[in-house]
Order: structure tokens, then sequence, then C-alpha cells
């Protein structure tokens, strides 16, 4: 009973605040902060039910699949939801002082949309987490690119709009891709529901062309090396709250439907080869976004590389988790890896936000004589910085530890290389950052007062990428619940 | 959650949640944040003596928290935590009544504080560490709070300095990660016990458990700058004077020869280390790092170069005497953990009062200091003596036990290596107490400061001396039941058995 309540709110609390949001332009922050509470509250119930009753699925309309649409969440689906809920949140907090401060018409007019937009984005996102056949995912996937292109082009600006125009174009044809693929399997299995297609799916060329298709989609979404070149501008150029979003949690979107598709739907078809694969991707990923991170002259670009870099991690898990020896552990550590980012890497982006309003830039070699002004967002970023490069005991450490030991356990130690130097690379582009904070500059400028409520959410966000590491073993407990693989 | 744990957690937090509050506080609230510091300082001080009384007794203290799955957080006292978390407490609590009085005036002491107090805690994080992953989580925790004391002054110089710092303790530590994640691996999540856990190992995994070893003191030599892992201690100098005590003698390079103490003893057992043939190499590694740091202080005319190359050279006093099999030499390394730090930081607080107090920075400069400032280079002297081993003095003793334990072990070269030692001990460190003594003053000092009635600052007269007070007492009551070398002999006791 509680459950069920807890699927309508999840999906309709943030899609009737969108719809008020857009009718009534002046309460999106309350509107906003009421879709949190009503969600955090719907988020409760539905863990208690998870934790105490295992998997819990939703018929809609009384129909099961696959006539009907089955909602459905199991412990990955709640740990989502519930870092969804918490990124959500804070961007809610930032932004109701971000746009307001410029006062001028264009932030007036940035502010109208941005509440309608973003919470359409948090009802998608919570709608992809739950869905639970292949169909109802393109459509929340396809819902969620488009708000997420439209937040983009909010900045306004020439390179905002020409980024998001390439983002758009990416997604488009990476949805395309998905359908395709969908269609094929549904013309081949009947049927679109992920428990279902898990038992009936048999390798063969069609299944094949279809998961290479519906994977190709989603790899341009979740922007894994190569297919990441859209990420660094569209992050870099939308506004501070709008890049915490996309780089904590619409590219994740993509991810766990990778995750849905080749551990549950098409386990029969994840073999060591793909595995391994993905797994290359990753590691290049690693290498590829950190060592770009270190020459990039702006700091919301250096941002956004590490985001290029981290995403990389995500995909180690492939490899490793579909192992029989510490499978899990792999599998609750990319998880936790995922979160553990999705954190930091917002505390980063309203940090780097903060900065751009403190200094009115955001280039790296003149932000010193700045940053050691505004304390707390040094610290916001150094604490994200730690979970970024995954020193203890940060949740980025737990993540990494879990990865580590599976590597270890099952004698892949080429990931641990990979890892290991991905760290001390994170390391290096981070102190870039943080080194400007000592440095003493004699004639510092005063910087422009930042809004208390956008510091403290920043560093908050901080404290908590960090803090999660101590009570890490509650999602790996948590991710037990509805193991996707048999 | 019983008494024991609670002063377990008090330790820890007494400095810690200082260092927090610390943080928030306004830069001009000069007197509060002293209180703070001096509370927190006091508070650990009693919480450990409480430990050690309860340790001394036999008394059993842990505490755990298990945050990943089979992961625990655990912290516990045995003999050898007792005499870390003992030394940098006393320490810690005359270092920061030195850096309040040595950064009156400076700018960003909050900040400065909020790090130091952080970095203690990482360091008697470090000493209470039950197992290898706090272990591991406390270093990696005093990497990162001491990064900012290091680059405090933030020039050119300073910011380089802290480059090389982290280059070198990152990597380091990312090398002791692999080093741990892996020894979990074949080990399970072990907690440090007297003796070693390997024994179900040896016979299996030999090849594993030596590469493991050799990842093990790459990973921590860095901290203890073994040579050639010790570039960036001479190039740490950069930071101001109580951070270099810090560094130097409560915190960090302490931290890594206590790390190297934990995994031969309480790891791998030093019986165990020395049936993997892996004593020999870390005795020649230390040996060479001793006479390597030895020769470089000779050359250096920067006083703090000099005494950062004598660091290097001193702390290998605790490896060697680690990498020599049998009680005597056991003994001799962990006593010089005690002895180096209260010697060492004499030397340093020394060296700040002449700077701070007449801009002295080089040997050079150093004639006839004795007459101007006579407290601060009566305490200096002291502490040089001791290093270099005069009798009855600190370093005497442990110079002693390492000789005797080296013969008895049959490992003779050992013997001259300490003598060669220490004739360069004494070539780097008379020729300055000959200066300052007996050469006549300059006319005027390079930069004076002056500080009233007393020859500088009086927080930064009271700390040399109360350390130079330990120097001789280490020394002359070495033989009774209240000294550093006393709570060794038990731990030896412990560590070899019955």
């Amino acid at each position: 009973m509680t459950a069920s309540w807890s699927f309508a709110l999840l999906v309709l609390g943030p899609l009737m605040a969108a719809a008020l949001a857009f009718v009534f332009p002046r309460r999106g922050r309350g509107v906003a902060l009421a879709a949190a509470g009503i969600t955090a509250g719907a988020w409760v119930g539905l863990v208690r039910e998870v934790m105490a009753g295992g998997v819990q699925i939703q018929r809609v309309g009384g129909w099961s699949a696959p006539l009907g649409i089955d909602l459905r969440a199991d412990g990955l689906a709640v740990l989502m939801l519930m870092v969804t809920g918490l990124i959500s949140g804070a961007v809610t907090l930032y932004s109701g002082r971000y746009f307001r401060d410029a006062h001028d018409l264009e932030s007036a007019h940035r502010e109208r949309y941005f509440w309608p937009l973003f919470l359409f984005l948090w009802a998608a996102l919570n709608a992809l987490f739950l869905s639970a056949d292949i169909f109802n995912l393109y459509v929340t996937l396809e819902l969620l690119g488009f708000a997420a292109v439209a937040l983009v082009a909010l900045a306004g600006n020439r390179e905002a709009l020409k980024s998001a125009m390439r983002y758009l174009f990416v997604s488009l044809a990476a949805s395309l891709f998905y359908l395709l693929g969908v269609a094929l399997v549904y013309g081949q299995c009947a049927t679109v529901d992920l428990t279902l297609l898990a038992a009936k799916a048999q390798p063969g060329p069609t299944l094949w062309v279809a998961l290479a298709l519906m994977t190709g989609g989603l790899l341009a979404k979740a922007a894994l090396f190569p297919l990441h070149f859209w990420l660094p501008p569209a992050h870099a150029n939308a506004p501070a709250p709008v890049s915490a979003l996309l780089s904590a949690l619409v590219v994740k979107g993509a991810f766990y439907i990778l995750l849905r598709l080749w551990f549950e739907a098409f386990h029969s078809l994840n073999t060591p080869a793909v595995a391994q694969v993905f797994g290359g991707l990753g590691a290049a990923a690693i290498l590829w976004g950190s060592a770009n991170a270190l020459f990039q002259p702006r700091l919301k670009l250096l941002v956004a590389y590490s985001t290029v870099a981290q995403l990389g991690y995500l995909f180690l898990l492939f490899p490793l988790a579909a192992a029989r020896d510490g499978g899990f552990l792999a599998w609750s550590g990319g998880l936790i890896f995922l979160a553990a980012h999705a954190c930091a890497k917002t505390a980063m982006f309203l940090t780097a936000g903060n900065i751009l309003h403190a200094a009115g830039h955001d280039r790296i070699k003149d932000l010193g004589g700045i940053t050691h002004v505004p304390p707390i967002s040094t610290f916001a970023f150094g604490l994200a910085g730690l979970s970024l490069i995954g020193l203890p005991p940060s949740s980025g450490f737990a993540g990494k530890w879990l990865l580590l030991s599976a590597s270890l356990v099952q004698g892949q130690w080429w990931w641990v290389v990979v890892m290991l130097v991905g760290s001390l690379l994170a390391a290096a582009y981070v102190m870039r950052v943080l080194t400007r904070a000592f440095t003493r500059v004699p004639d510092a400028t005063a910087p422009h007062p930042i809004p208390p409520v956008m510091e403290w959410t920043a560093l908050a966000m901080a404290v908590l990428a960090v803090g999660f590491g101590l009570v890490a073993r509650w999602p790996a407990e948590l991710l037990r619940v509805g193991v996707p693989w048999p | 959650m019983s008494i024991h744990a609670l002063t377990l957690l008090g330790i820890l937090f007494s400095s810690f949640l200082t260092g927090l509050v610390i943080f928030f506080l306004k830069e001009e609230s000069h007197r509060l944040r002293t209180w703070l510091n001096m509370l927190g300082a006091g508070l650990k001080l009693v919480l450990v003596a409480a430990l050690l009384w309860g340790v001394h007794e036999g008394k059993d203290y842990s505490w755990s928290f298990e945050f990943l799955p089979g992961l625990q957080l655990a912290l516990g006292a045995d003999a050898n935590s007792v005499l870390f978390v003992t030394l940098s407490t006393v320490l810690w609590f005359w270092t920061t009544l030195y850096a309040v009085g040595y950064l009156e005036d400076s700018p960003h002491r909050s900040r400065f504080f909020g790090f130091f107090s952080l970095c203690v805690t990482a360091t008697t994080g470090i000493a209470l560490s039950a197992n290898l992953i706090t272990f591991l989580i406390f270093y990696e925790l005093l990497t990162v709070s001491t990064y900012p004391l290091v680059v405090h002054r933030g020039t050119p110089d300073a910011l380089r300095g802290g480059r090389i710092y982290l280059t070198y303790t990152l990597i380091g530590g990312t090398v002791l990660l692999l080093a741990v994640a892996w020894f979990s691996r074949l080990a399970g999540p072990v907690a440090f016990k007297e003796r070693g856990v390997i024994e179900a190992l040896m016979a299996t995994h030999r090849g594993e458990l030596q590469l493991l070893f050799f990842l093990f003191v790459l990973g921590i030599g860095v901290k203890a700058a073994i040579v050639p892992l010790h570039g960036w201690l001479p190039k740490a100098m950069v930071a101001p004077a109580p951070v270099s005590s810090l560094l130097h003698a409560v915190a960090v390079v302490k931290a890594g020869a206590f790390g190297i103490v934990r995994i031969v003893y309480d790891l791998y057992g030093v019986e165990n280390a020395a049936k993997l043939g892996l004593l020999p190499p870390l005795a020649v590694a230390a040996s060479v790092t001793i006479i390597y740091g030895s020769v470089r202080a000779v050359f250096q005319d920067e006083l703090k170069k000099r005494l950062a190359y004598s660091t290097v050279s001193q702390v290998s006093y605790i490896v060697l005497g680690t990498a020599i099999l049998g009680p005597l030499a056991t003994i001799g390394g962990l006593v010089h953990l005690v002895h180096q730090g209260i010697m060492k930081i004499t030397l340093f607080f020394g060296a700040g009062n002449y700077a701070e107090t007449l801009g002295i920075h080089r040997v050079s400069e150093m004639n006839g200091v004795g007459r101007r400032m006579p407290l601060t280079t009566a305490a200096f002297t002291v502490a040089a003596l001791g290093m270099i081993g005069v009798p009855p003095l600190a370093g005497y003793v442990s110079k002693w036990y390492l000789k005797k334990g080296a013969i008895t072990a049959g490992d003779e070269w050992v013997a001259l290596v300490l003598a060669g030692s220490s004739l360069l001990n004494a070539a780097y460190f008379l020729p300055i107490l000959y200066r300052a003594w007996f050469l006549a003053p300059p006319k005027t000092w390079p930069r004076e400061h002056p500080f009233g009635k007393w020859e500088t600052h009086w927080m930064l007269l009271a700390a040399p001396l109360v350390t130079a007070a330990l120097v001789v007492w280490a020394g002359v009551f070495a033989e009774s039941s209240f000294s550093p070398l006393a709570w060794v002999k038990l731990i030896a006791a412990r560590e070899y058995g019955p």
C-alpha cells in the first residue's frame, strides 16, 4: 500500500510541481521545495518497504506485463532515487538564490523557465529509475534528454546555444538508435519487460544487432569515451546548477539503462569479451578525461572533463561485476562510486558557480588571491576533490576500494593500475585549483560577496560526498535487494 | 560504549572538534583561538595519560565500526600505539604553544590552526589504528591536512615545496593503498597483532609476501624519508618553524617510521620477516639513508636544511633498529622514535627562535648567538649533543642499544655505520655550537625583533626549554621506570614473548 503511494508521488510529485511552476512562475522555488519534501517522504516510505519486503512492483492500472506497464523498485532503483533526491534538493536550495542574484531582466526570464524544466527533469529521472521495461525506459530517456537540452540552452549566450544544439543532435540520434534497438527486440521476443526478457532472450544475430544499437545510443548519452565530445562544452556552458544536474544525474540515467540491459534483460549476452570492451573504454575515458582536465584553462571545463574521467570508473563495473567471484563487490563498488561522484560533482559545479559569481570569471590561473577570500567555497572544493581523488574516508574511496578489491580477487590487475593512475591524475587536476587558494597575491581583488545559502549548499554536498563513505555499508546492503543477475 | 572506547574517541575528537571550530573563528579572535587550542591540547594530554596508565595495567582498549561490508574502522591501544600517541601528544602541546607565539600577527591563523589540529588528529589516529585499513585512512588524512601547513606562506617557494611534498606523499599513498588492498585480499581484513598475522601464509605465499613488504616499505618509506624517497623533506623546509617541528618530530616523518614499525612487528612479525629474508635489505636501506643524510647535512649552510638532512639520517635509526632481529635492537629503534622526536623538535624550536628573533637563517650567521640568546642556545646545545650521542643524553641511550643489538645479532657492520654516523653528526653539529658559543657576535643581527624582558617571546622560549629538559630526562633517568626506555622494554618483551 505504502509502496504504490510512493511510486505515484515520486513521479507525479515533481511532474505536478513542474506544471505549477510553469503556471505560477513566481512560485518556482516554493513549488520545488514542496516537491523535494514530497519525494523525500515518498522515498522514505519506499525504502522501508524495499528493505523489509524486497523488490516492489506496481502494476499501473492493474494490468500485468506484457500487457500493462510495470513500475518496479529494487535496491539499485532506490539508491538512484536517493541520489536524485539529494542532488535535486541541493539544486533547489542553490537555484533559489542563484538566478535571483543578477537582478536583470534576462535572469528573471531564465528563472521563469528554469523551475518547470528542472522539475520536469526530476520527474523524468524518477520515472526512469522506476521503469521496468525497455520501452518505458525509452520514453523517460527521451523526456530527460529534452529537459536537459533546454536547460543547457538556458544560459542564453552564443556558446551555450551552440553546445546545446550539439547536445540536442547527439541526444536525438542516440534516442533513435535506442528506439530502433527496442523495436528489434520486440520483434524478436514479443515483450519489452526486463524480467520477461531475461528469461526469453537467447543470443542470436537480431538481438546482437538490437543490443549494439541500444548500447551505442546509450554510450553517447552517457558520454563514454570516445563519445564524450559533446559533454565538456555542454556542461561547462550551462548555468552552475544545471551543470550539476547534468554531470551528477543526467548522464547516469543512460548508464543505469545500460546496467539494466546488460546485467538483467540480456545477461545471457554479457560475455567476457563484451565486458572487457566496456572496461577498456572506461579505462581510456579515465586517462583521457583526466589528462584533458589537467590542461583546461577554465575551472568549469576542468570539472566537466573530470566528469568524463569519472564516468570511466563506472564502466569498470562491467568486466568486474560479471564474474562470479567478487562480482557483488564490484557491483556495489561501482554504484557507491556513482553516488559519490554525483555528490562530489554537484559540490564542485556549485562551487565553480560561486567562484564565477565572486570573481566574475573562472580562469584558473587568475584565481589566486580570490579563492582564499571565500574559504567555505575552497573547503567545499577541497572536500569534493578528496572524494574525486578517492582519498579515504570519502565515499569515492569506498567505491574505489570495492572495485580494487574485486579486481584483485579476480586477478584482473590491469584495472588496478588504471584506477591508481586515475587517482593520481585526479589529484593533479584538483590540486591545480586548490593551489590557487593558497597563493598569496599582493593586490587581491575584493570579490563579489557570495550569498550564504549558495556557499553552504555546496559545502553540504561536499561534506556528504566525504561522510557518505563512512556509512557505505548501508548502500551495499540496500543493493543486495534484487541483485539483477542470477 | 565503554569508558575505554570513549577514551580512544576522546583522544581523536579533542583535536578534531577543536580544529573544526577554529576554522570558523574570525581572524581577530586571537584569545579565544589560543584558549581553544590549549584546551584541546590539554584535554588530549589528560586522556593520553589515562590511556598510558590503562595500557600499563593491561586494560583492553578497543572501538570499531563497520563502514564497508566486512571492513572495520578500528581503534585500539597496544604498547606500540601508546608509545607514539604519547610522544605526539606531549610534543603537540608544546608545539601548539610555540606556534601561537610564532605566528602572532601573521595572516590566516584560523586556517593554520585548523589544519594544525587536523594534522595531529590524523597522527593520533595513525597511532591508535588497530588494523591496516584504519591506518591507511589516517595516513592519507595526514597527507592532506599537512599540505596547507607546508604552503602556508603562499610564496612561490612555499607552493613549490608543497607541490613536491604532495607529489611524493600521494604517490607513496597510492602504493600503500595497493599494498593494503592486496594484503587484505590475501589475509583478510586483519587487525595488528604482536608477532604478526601472516603465520598461516608463510609456507604458501612466500613470494607474494616479499613483494608486498617491498610495496609497504615503498609506500610508507616516503614519509619516513628513506633514501631515495626523501626528496620532499628538505624542500618542505620552506614551511614556518612550528610546521617543520610537526613534520620532523611529531607527525609526518614519525608516522612513516611508526608505520614501518607496525608493518614489521605487528603485521608481519619480526621473526617472520627475518625468515622471509626481508630484514637485511631494509637494514641496508636504512644504513645508506643514515650515512647519506649525514653527509648531505655537513654541507648545508642553511640551518633548517642542515636539520632536515639530519632528520633524514636520524629517522632511519628507527628503521635500522626495526630491521635487526633481537630485543636489544628493537629497544634501540623504538626508543629512538621518542628520542629523535624530542631532540629534533628542540633543534627546530631553536632554529625558529633564531629566525624569528634575529633573522638568522644560516649557520654562517650564527656567530656569538649564544651570548645574545643563551637559553635558546643552551637548549639547542643539549639537543645537538644528544643527537651526536654524548652520554648521558637521550641519543646516547638509543645508539647504545642499537650498537649492542647489532653486535648481538652478528651484524657488526652496523656498528661501523653507527660510529661513522656519530662522527658525521659531530661534524655538522659541533661547528654550529662552536660558532654560537665561542665566536664574537656581529655588530648587528640580520633582522632583529625586540621582545622585551626575555631574549625572545616567552612562548617561544618555554617550548624548547621543556623539550630540552625531556632530552636530559630521557637519558639520565633511562633506567628508571618512568622513561621512554622502560616502556619500550615492555614492548620488546611483548614482541619477542617468553
